[in-house]
């Protein structure tokens, strides 16, 4: 290991998630020598996430699902409503509960398949930058520390990434742009019917500016999460999910709790300029996650392809400055950014609803297909024509979505 | 209590969201604990906030 850190790389990924491993992947395919450092002594582990992801995606990031992670099959989600109605939404795709441990390393292998040299317990402590322009990254391992040099830097060392902080971008998230989450994976609890859904629950007393999920992963198996605002003080998000586990005993009764998880979720809007002289910054690290549901691995991965041909033209063109590559996020914005941008729009909008006006959305919801392409920002003024049964939050939408 | 910021390790997750919306850059995620700055730090409280598992004190005085 200690001979692969004293060489000169075209690319280092800092940060083995899905981002990460998706460059690298993809910078190994297109021929550039690749490293890949991973600070955490485990790829995938531990989990920052409900484990959601649609079909999609897998085509976007050109992977095929396979058994081994993808571990149980989705076909739409049910919203629940503060005083418990429930709205039933199925969907014309696909999608799974995936098993992150098995998912990062299968993504990490495909990338070492491609070619890119991978190593754990590899700290990132610092960038070396000369004039102006990221020429490696300092990194702590147990072999010691050592400055490696390398054409480009792709920072997709997720919500907490330092990498683009060390290299001068501010990538701070307010507090109101981000979710506080947290998680407990069970079993033995009583899914709500159907199970082969995502389950969520909404209200300001459930998940304040957010919602609690289960996501199952198999008849009586599933994730069972909370995400709320970041600036939220009357309670932690763990206290909110307790209290919804121990208001909801026809599910919980008889559940255990194998492991648990906590993270934050960059729900605010994706860094305006992902990017710096010899350096790209992709996934959470650059918030590029869906404000509304917090989703952000198939949005990291498919970041992370776009970086590795932006990256690779720099590298050839001897060019790796910031005019070549602010085409990485050019593309981006055209591709995802600008979408997700509208979807936050949209997010602004859900968190100005009271629980009364929740309740009315459940009452008089008839088109399901359009509150889904709403919020995934689209289909925008038919959903304001739609409310035109409801003026109060016609109101309130206009507000925010003019 | 004297002034700093306190992790409670029996509560902390690792997760490293605090370092995300910490203005000043003044917490880190290393394997098994955080690390905090006291010469960075500001004392705004945002940490505590936003922990999703109430791990965090923040002391100002």
């Amino acid at each position: 290991m200690r001979q692969w850190l004293q060489e000169e790389y075209d690319v280092i990924v800092v940060g083995a998630g899905p981002a990460g491993s998706t460059a690298a992947r993809e910078c190994a395919k297109r021929g550039l020598k690749t490293l890949v450092l991973e600070k955490r002594q485990e790829v995938g582990v531990p989990k920052r996430c409900g484990e959601g992801l649609g079909e999609g995606w897998c085509r976007i990031a050109g992977i095929t699902p396979d058994p081994k992670w993808a571990r149980y099959e989705m076909h739409g989600a049910v919203l629940w409503s503060p005083s418990g109605k429930k709205v039933v939404i199925p969907t014309p795709t696909k999608g799974w509960i995936i098993e992150r441990r098995v998912f990062d390393k299968w993504l990490a292998e495909k990338a070492v398949m491609a070619g890119a040299r991978m190593i754990t317990k590899a700290r990132v402590i610092g960038v070396i930058k000369e004039e102006d322009t990221v020429k490696g990254v300092i990194v702590e391992t147990p072999d010691g520390d050592f400055e490696v040099m390398a054409k480009i830097v792709i920072a997709a060392d997720g919500v907490d990434s330092k990498t683009a902080k060390y290299a001068g971008l501010n990538t701070v998230n307010p507090a109101t742009e981000i979710d506080s989450g947290y998680q407990y994976e069970m079993v033995g609890l009583k899914i709500p019917e159907p199970t082969d859904m995502i389950h969520l629950y909404f209200g300001w007393d459930v998940a304040p500016r957010g919602y609690v999920w289960i996501f199952p992963k198999g008849p009586d198996h599933a994730n069972v999460g909370i995400g709320i605002g970041g600036h939220i003080d009357k309670g932690t998000a763990k206290e909110y999910l307790d209290r919804f586990i121990e208001s909801h005993p026809e599910i919980f009764e008889n559940a255990g709790i194998v492991e648990v998880n906590a993270g934050g979720i960059p729900v605010g809007a994706p860094l305006k300029k992902p990017y710096a002289n010899g350096l790209l910054v992709i996934g959470d690290a650059a918030h590029m996650v869906n404000p509304i549901h917090g989703g952000g691995i198939g949005t990291g991965m498919e970041a992370g392809i776009l970086a590795a041909e932006i990256a690779e033209k720099a590298v050839r063109s001897g060019n790796v400055s910031e005019d070549v590559l602010k085409e990485f996020a050019e593309k981006w914005y055209e591709k995802r950014g600008n979408q997700l941008l509208q979807v936050l729009k949209v997010r602004k909008f859900f968190e100005d609803l009271t629980d009364q006006d929740m309740e009315k959305l459940a009452d008089i919801l008839d088109d399901k297909q359009l509150l889904l392409d709403f919020a995934d920002g689209r289909r925008t003024a038919a959903f304001l024509k739609f409310l035109a049964k409801a003026p109060r939050i016609a109101l309130k939408a206009a507000k925010h979505l003019k | 209590m004297t002034k700093g910021v306190f992790i409670d390790k029996t509560k902390c997750m690792y997760c490293g969201g605090c370092t995300a919306v910490c203005p000043v850059n003044a917490l880190e995620l290393k394997e098994t604990y955080i690390e905090w700055d006291p010469e960075k730090c500001i004392y705004c409280g945002a940490c505590e906030r936003f922990c999703p598992a109430g791990a965090i004190k923040v002391v100002r005085e």
